[in-house]
């Protein structure tokens, strides 16, 4: 087999994978969905956290900007909005299809725009915040974004929006939202691969691993993690309208903004399928999924127990991931030359106490 | 909202009744904002956990009042109780934990969050409870300021409770120790400090006065297995807004926030008042990068 077709080959299996699932399995079609926006979920944190490595935790805040966006719009398109939100979802409103697919096809692309525009006002007041600041300040944005939207009547208040019903056969319904996240995925994966061979991959690296070095040798830093995080957002905002769309009813709390469940397994899933890496993301998601939905099955009401044991197994034991792991295991599959002197040399001191660190990092940052 | 503010000046009583109920709470805010600054501060660890531990105590008043027992005698149980528990935790991961990159810290104790949460939930089912001190409500000012008695020992018991904290960290051996890491962890080693037993004592020590803060809250507020999150989010508060090792500025900060929860809470309505800790979060980390990137420029 020459390199080449080797070198494709995974990616057409995982293409391949995902025209196949529908029609091998047919009755787990939404959980492949939602398997989809997991790893759609990874990947965009990836490129800021594992790529930048500027660790956000309050990414999830874009999948609900751009769930609401969405929301309004498909509304908004034919009728009132704060009468529509009013009523609770008790009157009935009849969208036909002509509307719906209209309305959903504008909702998703303001979604995208919408939550891109956002993730650059944020990235303007954000981008400043160094290491732990940046992850507990992009929680905070989060959460308060949810307790916002929560006191807003306009959109509904904590009581939620009914979203318009697909006109057409249940069946029908999951494919069609089945085909959507799987193009969307599968267009962020491969435009992830293209960017992170280029130059953007790079610069991206070279922020992570030195951000003031990165800015003396003139890479426009701030130019960079705006881009990575306007992609990641875009991406996360049609997502939410998506997901908005297949569940039928959104909600700040649970449904728009899950902090602490989809906002922490998107880390979570990148933490053990490799960060840093393209593949990483994309294992990790499926892994983390599979482990979730086994458990809510065989383990129920223990299954958030078994989820924080691994998050934690996970971050403390395993930290380089799957991928990690593997390069670190058979490097030279990766084209990586293994020098033990040159490693030796470039490991950090191991010894060097906490607050040591604690004093050069601030030193640095002063 | 207007309405609100025009209440508070028509009735200026409503005021003291908002600041001394703000200042309740916030003494139990300092407490736990201290554990967080002391963890932070002596070995680098984010605690994400640290309103999770502050449940955990709260329930084990809950428990003692189910079995007849007084919850004010909860606090030398969850003092002992939650310091092993938190000496087992740090033998189990957060010694893995030190040292480690910064973010890994917070990532494993929000794990560690949500496993205690979910425990506690199973245990004690999602409904919010209060551990009844059965003392009495008393009317000040003409009837219009009450305050429970209970606040006010509470709130004296917080007082003795950070004194004794501090006495200990000021005079004792094991206080000096923790100090001298803090500073210099390798020179302290040299010294012949066993700088793993100070680790393992002060995440022990943070997790105990959690618990003491948690049997407080379990009498004078609200016991919710959710709840944990926002003490921790308000403990990150205080402490970035005050800096680590300004202990003047933790409990300055602590009581403030305290009142300024309360007042949000009257003047925007109850359902923006958790925003309000989450916002000043943000707005104080957008201040501060604001004044350190004036700093960098002076550099410059």
């Amino acid at each position: 087999m020459n390199t080449r077709l080797r070198r494709t080959l995974p990616f057409a299996g995982l293409v391949f994978a995902g025209i196949a699932a529908p029609f091998l399995f047919p009755d787990y079609t939404f959980q492949f969905t939602v398997l989809w926006v997991m790893i759609l979920f990874a990947l965009t944190w990836d490129i800021l956290g594992g790529q930048m490595g500027y660790n956000s935790l309050g990414n999830i805040a874009f999948f609900g900007v751009g769930m609401y966006i969405c929301a309004v719009v498909q509304i908004g398109l034919y009728y009132d909005v704060a009468q529509y939100t009013a009523s609770y979802g008790a009157v009935k409103v009849e969208f036909t299809a002509d509307q719906y697919f209209t309305g959903l096809a504008v909702g998703l692309i303001a979604a995208g725009l919408g939550a891109m525009v956002f993730s650059v006002i944020l990235g303007w007041v954000v981008f400043g915040l160094r290491g732990p600041y940046f992850a507990i300040g992009t929680l905070g944005v989060a959460l308060s974004a949810g307790e916002l939207t929560g006191a807003w009547d306009y959109v509904g208040g904590g009581g939620g929006i009914a979203l318009p019903i697909y006109p057409g056969e249940p069946d029908d319904r999951s494919l069609f939202f089945y085909v959507l996240s799987f193009t969307l995925t599968i267009i962020l994966f491969f435009l992830l691969r293209w960017i992170y061979l280029g130059r953007f991959g790079l610069a991206a690296n070279a922020i992570r691993d030195d951000e003031e070095k990165a800015e003396g040798m003139g890479i426009h830093t701030m130019r960079y993690k705006t881009v990575g995080w306007a992609i990641a957002a875009f991406f996360l905002g049609i997502s939410g309208a998506l997901f908005g769309n297949m569940i039928g009813f959104i909600e700040p709390l649970e449904v728009a903004f899950p902090t602490v469940t989809f906002g922490l397994f998107m880390v979570v899933m990148c933490l053990l399928g490799g960060r840093g890496t393209l593949w990483g993301p994309v294992i990790g998601a499926t892994l983390f999924h599979t482990f979730k939905e086994v458990t809510w099955i065989y383990l129920l009401g223990w299954q958030w127990v078994a989820l924080g044991a691994l998050i934690v197994v996970s971050v403390v034991f395993f930290q380089q991931g799957i991928v990690g792991w593997v390069k670190e295991k058979w490097p030279e599959k990766f084209g990586i030359a293994v020098d033990d002197r040159a490693l030796a040399e470039t490991d950090p001191d191991l010894d060097e106490a906490p607050s040591q660190r604690l004093r050069r990092q601030t030193e640095a940052a002063q | 909202m207007l309405d609100n503010i025009a209440l508070l000046g028509i009735a200026p009583l409503l005021n003291v009744q908002l600041l001394l109920d703000g200042l309740f709470i916030g003494a139990i805010f300092v407490l736990a904002a201290y554990g967080l600054a002391l963890v932070w501060g002596v070995m680098n660890v984010k605690n994400l956990a640290q309103g999770d531990f502050v449940m955990m105590g709260g329930y084990i008043a809950f428990v003692m009042t189910k079995l007849g027992i007084h919850p004010i005698f909860g606090l030398p149980v969850a003092i002992v109780f939650m310091f092993g528990f938190g000496w087992v935790v740090y033998r189990v991961i957060i010694y893995r934990v030190v040292g480690k990159d910064l973010f890994t810290s917070l990532l494993a104790t929000f794990g560690m969050a949500i496993v205690i949460q979910q425990l506690l939930n199973l245990i004690f089912s999602p409904d919010v409870m209060v551990a009844e001190s059965g003392f009495a409500i008393r009317s000040y000012l003409g009837g219009m300021v009450t305050v429970a008695d209970i606040k006010l020992i509470s709130f004296l018991l917080a007082g003795v409770l950070a004194t004794l904290v501090i006495t200990f960290m000021k005079y004792s051996r094991m206080g000096q120790a923790i100090r001298a890491t803090a500073q210099d962890p390798r020179a302290a080693r040299v010294m012949g400090i066993d700088t793993e037993r100070v680790y393992a004592f002060t995440f022990a020590l943070n997790a105990a006065i959690c618990g003491a803060a948690g049997v407080l809250i379990s009498m004078i507020w609200v016991l919710q297995p959710f709840f944990g999150m926002t003490y921790s989010i308000r403990a990150f508060v205080i402490v970035t807004a005050a800096g680590l090792g300004n202990l003047p500025g933790v409990i300055i900060a602590g009581l403030g926030l305290g009142a300024v929860e309360q007042f949000a809470g009257f003047i925007l309505g109850a359902e923006l008042q958790q925003f309000t800790v989450v916002g000043l979060l943000v707005a104080i980390l957008v201040w501060r990068q604001v004044q350190m990137s004036r700093h960098r420029q002076a550099v410059r």
